[in-house]
């Protein structure tokens, strides 16, 4: 594995682009910049094409004979299919605005991060078959082939986006970066060419129900652990169910939060409050992932792996259904599943049994986001909180790309914060809120083997809360996302060290007063609360 | 798919030499995977890899280190079942050394 430069050598970024125009700049493998090529066996599973071991290292990416044809078919579908994808191929005026925007641009230095470049990397395909100009003039009017060259640099560049979108924030057109991306996977997916850290978590989706293939009694034993530890520290024993029919309200969080820290004491801040309220509702070990790495890979695949969430409450009969912190899964929901897997007519429009508040915003998908629910609740006056618990953190808050982007939730995280701590600050205000800088690890990018690239990507948002530490000493970064709570917590460590990251759900429990709860000398990861420090 | 060459036999490793099939697995695998990051294993490295292997049998996954912590402690001692003592043992990390080590795959994914 390439070994990882320390950040005051990586922070060197060069931005000069080469001499040579970008057609004529073959994309140069760098390692640490990508991940490993997907096993065999994860394909197998899938029923993916060209299920074989593959490696972007080797020469031979033992790709089929007609692969070229595969690709230009399936633009060909594409095309007809998405009219957004035409439009998005045709329009760009190639004004720039998006140049600077990408987080993997600013702090890496590679021209073909512009989006608006990484964008023409399969424009200039699209131009050559599609387009009269280009298939008179080809490189004159932008034009080039589709070469093994060609695909090599597709990969390596479409596996540097993580789909964030902040750069569709500042395009004129609206043009969806993110879209061009995905279609370029899903095109490179036909060959086969997935990268391993995206087809085991797909395949661990599509066999065991969550990304890190735990099974059923792996889940019941690790919320077990959770349950003793939130007994040790507030006396109260929690009890929640699984997978039972007749439950109001079906739960669905990242599987993240089951079994990587520091994403359980998220989910012990959802058994603390769900417990506290005393709902009726139910975990479900077979819908027990709400993220969606099939989105990585394929429309279709997507598709396969969002069906469970519906066809659990429908088994179950509950009335709606909660989902958790996580960034994709929110995308994926809110845009996409009423239409891919809907409607669900079986279900109620969803209604708080605490408050009685009607989520109309959820009329038709039927899944309210934890943090809406709470706000709520906090808006109620229903949760008794002693924000004090907290003071020994000073706060700020990343908003995840596609919570932001994807679904406009923005008030509600910030409004559970400012009631749970007494010490929030803000990030500047162009890299928050719409114009979000990702953790720079999102869309199956957390992988090991690719730390120089993460890294880079997570530069700009690390130097945003490097200004609130130096400006007000934060020290606790909370964001409402599973692969944040992860990468986050790597890019910290590397480029801010002494802030770590937290989910709000976890910042809720620490503040929440249970009733007939013990004294509390700690928080929930078992550090002494502010004033209890003597005593441990 | 890499191969490493061991007593002889054709091992598959995958890019980060973590060995694919599990049934390849041997104690004195794990004394050569060891041995190649420059680690004897002492009677104390064996505890942590024959815990992880009971964990991975029974859950088929390996666990996360604040399980390993804790069980680690609940059987060898509270001397033992802390972080610093396992990454004594195991610079490169428990999850990511010790799994190797055991034979068992990589963790992947938002961990």
């Amino acid at each position: 594995m390439a070994k990882l430069e320390k950040p005051e050598e990586l922070i060197k970024i060069d931005h000069t682009p080469p001499k040579k125009d970008w057609m004529d700049t073959p994309a140069e493998f760098k390692e640490g910049m990508y991940c490993w090529g997907a096993k065999g066996k994860d394909l197998k599973i899938l029923d993916f094409p060209n299920a074989r071991d593959w490696s972007p290292k080797e020469e031979d990416w033992k790709l089929p004979e007609n692969w070229k044809d595969t690709i230009l078919e399936a633009m060909a579908d594409r095309l007809s299919k998405y009219r957004s994808f035409r439009l998005f191929m045709d329009i760009c005026v190639r004004c720039g605005a998006c140049a600077d925007k990408c987080h993997f641009f600013i702090g890496g230095g590679d021209p073909k991060n512009m989006p608006v470049l990484r964008a023409e990397l399969m424009r200039s395909v699209y131009r050559k078959y599609h387009t009269t100009g280009g298939k008179i003039f080809g490189k004159t009017a932008g034009a080039r082939e589709l070469t093994l060259d060609v695909l090599k640099e597709w990969w390596y560049y479409f596996y540097q986006c993580t789909e964030c979108r902040r750069c569709s924030v500042f395009c004129p057109y609206g043009i969806d970066t993110a879209e061009i991306t995905m279609m370029g996977r899903e095109f490179m997916n036909l060959l086969g060419l997935n990268t391993g850290w995206i087809s085991g978590p797909v395949a661990n989706c599509y066999m065991k129900g969550n990304h890190l293939g735990l099974e059923p009694h792996a889940i019941m034993n690790s919320i077990e652990g959770m349950i003793d530890d939130i007994e040790t520290i507030t006396g109260i024993r929690v009890n929640p169910s699984f997978n039972r029919k007749g439950a109001e309200i079906l739960f669905v969080t990242p599987s993240g939060d089951l079994f990587a820290d520091p994403g359980t004491f998220t989910c012990m801040g959802y058994l603390m409050l769900f417990h506290e309220l005393g709902i009726d509702y139910t975990w479900s070990t077979y819908a027990s992932e709400g993220g969606n790495f099939g989105f990585f890979t394929s429309n279709e695949t997507a598709k396969r792996l969002n069906s469970k969430i519906y066809a659990e409450a429908k088994r179950l009969g509950v009335k709606w259904i909660i989902g958790g912190e996580c960034g994709h899964m929110w995308r994926v929901l809110s845009q996409y599943m009423d239409t891919w897997n809907g409607p669900a007519d079986f279900l109620e429009v969803p209604k708080s049994p605490i408050t009685g508040t009607v989520f109309d915003n959820a009329k038709s998908m039927k899944m309210v986001h934890v943090t809406e629910f709470t706000a709520d609740l906090i808006k109620n006056g229903k949760l008794k909180l002693d924000p004090r618990r907290n003071d020994n953190l000073k706060v700020t808050y990343h908003d995840s790309c596609n919570t932001a982007r994807g679904m406009g939730l923005l008030e509600e995280p910030r409004y559970i914060i400012n009631n749970v701590c007494n010490h929030f600050y803000e990030m500047p205000d162009n890299t928050i809120r719409e114009q979000t800088f990702c953790c720079g690890s999102g869309t199956g990018l957390n992988a090991s083997e690719n730390m120089e690239l993460r890294m880079r990507g997570g530069l700009p948002r690390a130097n945003a809360v490097k200004h609130v530490r130096d400006q007000h000493g934060v020290n606790m970064l909370a964001n409402i996302c599973a692969i944040d709570r992860a990468t986050l917590s790597a890019s910290m460590d590397y480029w801010v060290p002494g802030v770590k990251v937290t989910g709000v759900h976890e910042l809720v429990a620490n503040a929440l007063i249970m009733k007939g709860e013990k004294e509390r000398e700690t928080d929930l990861r078992g550090e002494p609360l502010p004033g209890k420090e003597g005593k441990e | 798919m890499p191969m490493m060459d061991f007593q002889g036999k054709q091992i598959e490793v995958d890019d980060d030499g973590y060995i694919i099939n599990l049934d390849d697995w041997t104690k004195e695998l794990a004394v050569h995977l060891a041995g190649m990051d420059g680690i004897t294993l002492s009677e104390s490295h064996w505890e942590v890899i024959n815990f992880l292997r009971d964990y991975y049998k029974q859950y088929q996954i390996a666990p996360m280190i604040k399980i390993l912590v804790k069980e680690i402690g609940k059987a060898m001692g509270p001397e033992k079942g802390n972080t610093k003592y396992l990454y004594e043992l195991y610079p490169g990390g428990p999850a990511k050394q010790a799994c190797k080590y055991a034979g068992l795959p990589k963790p992947t994914g938002c961990v």
